[in-house]
């Protein structure tokens, strides 16, 4: 049950980029089109259940035992970093279609802050390894989604005429704006709602 | 050169503002912008790291080879973040409480690694110190903004420090009863981000000509 909660908390309740303002750069920046909108979501949410775990064992087996969790930050930074660098490696030699799709979106992943955001997150909530992967998990797809939305959203604004200072990052800030309006209706009363 | 030096320190105020003509950094820039203090708290971290990371950098570039040299990067702001978090923690725990996960998130603001990347790399430390005091005041100053708007209206308060018999909270009379909430939230957040650009872009056109 706790899980199925997690998905709905991650996705709707406190999605990323809409109520939490972490991932917003590549929200304005790679939102163009819905194809690369969703190759992002994909390459994001691959790295963010996979970061979740890592980040987990660095903190629990390597940080706490020799008491060195103010290198939290540090650590948890270079772990993304070269896990960034090994899945970009693993899926060029073994997937190049993927590696094709994937491949350009891959470095950007480094300095999104969503990734560093739900390692951080998963040892402050105090999860344990299945839940922080859950909330990784569900983290990225809350960001895909908000991704994809606001990528068709984009795409069709394209086709209307908008005043020429409003052309392009504006415009798509406040479509933004107008989703978390639309996302509010999701708050922790829903989930009691549904979970009882 | 005089004029060249002061090129650099004073376009990031206006001219490549970081934030609203650059658009890096943006998720510190609504996250925690709810309250002034909390933009100031933010500004002077990001000013902190800004410098150190781009004099480092500046000093060290000749011998960090090209292949590693992002995550070389990320290691020298990393270590400066641990630094300004302890120190936060030590001296201001009411900020360092207030802003939260964007403290340590300072290592993925796209403005330092930019900065490091785009300038400091390729310049003198001490251009690259100017241009960090130019970049992280632009930053500071648009956070400012966009705090002063969202909590004046948002709450009708302006949060400064507290300082003897003054708590450090100032009212503003009619929007301290009636205040427009939804600017505190997530969703007028990026609705006010997007206006601002909007009003940034039609200026810099504007002055273009």
């Amino acid at each position: 049950m706790i899980y199925i909660g997690l998905f709905i908390t991650y996705i709707f309740i406190n999605n990323f980029i809409l109520t939490q303002f972490l991932g917003l750069c590549p929200f304005i920046g790679v939102s163009k089109n819905s194809e690369s909108a969703i190759g992002m979501g994909m390459a994001v949410t691959f790295v963010m259940g996979i970061a979740s775990i890592i980040t987990y064992l660095v903190y629990h087996f390597l940080l706490l035992p020799l008491n060195l969790t103010y290198l939290q930050t540090l650590s948890f930074i270079l772990v993304i970093a070269s896990l960034v660098q090994f899945v970009e490696m693993v899926i060029q030699k073994n997937s190049p279609s993927l590696y094709q799709a994937l491949g350009i979106f891959l470095p950007l992943i480094t300095t999104n802050c969503a990734v560093l955001g739900i390692a951080l997150i998963n040892i402050t909530e105090g999860y344990n390894l299945m839940q922080s992967f859950t909330a990784g998990l569900a983290a990225g797809i809350g960001f895909t989604l908000a991704l994809v939305l606001m990528s068709n959203i984009r795409e069709r604004l394209d086709l209307h005429p908008v005043r020429k200072a409003f052309r392009g990052v504006p415009i798509a800030f406040i479509s933004g704006g107008l989703m978390a309006l639309a996302f509010m209706a999701f708050d922790k009363s829903l989930l009691t709602n549904l979970l009882g | 050169m005089a004029s060249g030096k002061i090129n650099i320190l004073s376009r990031g105020l206006l001219k490549e503002n970081p934030v609203f003509i650059l658009m890096l950094g943006l998720c510190p820039t609504l996250g925690v912008t709810t309250q002034v203090i909390n933009a100031l708290g933010m500004g002077a971290g990001v000013i902190f790291v800004l410098v150190f990371s781009n004099i480092f950098v500046s000093l060290l570039k000749d011998i960090i080879p090209g292949s590693v040299r992002i995550p070389s990067y990320i290691v020298i702001i990393a270590a400066f973040v641990t630094i300004v978090e302890m120190m936060m923690h030590a001296f201001a725990p009411s900020i360092y409480s207030s802003l939260g996960i964007f403290l340590p998130l300072i290592v993925v603001n796209c403005i330092i690694l930019g900065r490091a990347e785009a300038f400091a790399n390729k310049n003198s430390i001490v251009d690259s110190f100017l241009d960090a005091i130019g970049m992280g005041v632009g930053f500071t100053l648009a956070l400012l903004l966009i705090a002063l708007i969202r909590e004046v209206f948002g709450s009708g308060t302006i949060t400064l420090f507290a300082m003897g018999s003054f708590d450090g909270v100032i009212e503003i009379p009619i929007l301290y009863t009636y205040p427009v909430r939804v600017l505190t939230l997530a969703a007028g957040a990026l609705l006010l981000m997007g206006y601002l650009k909007g009003f940034f872009e039609w200026y810099s056109k504007r002055k273009r000509g």
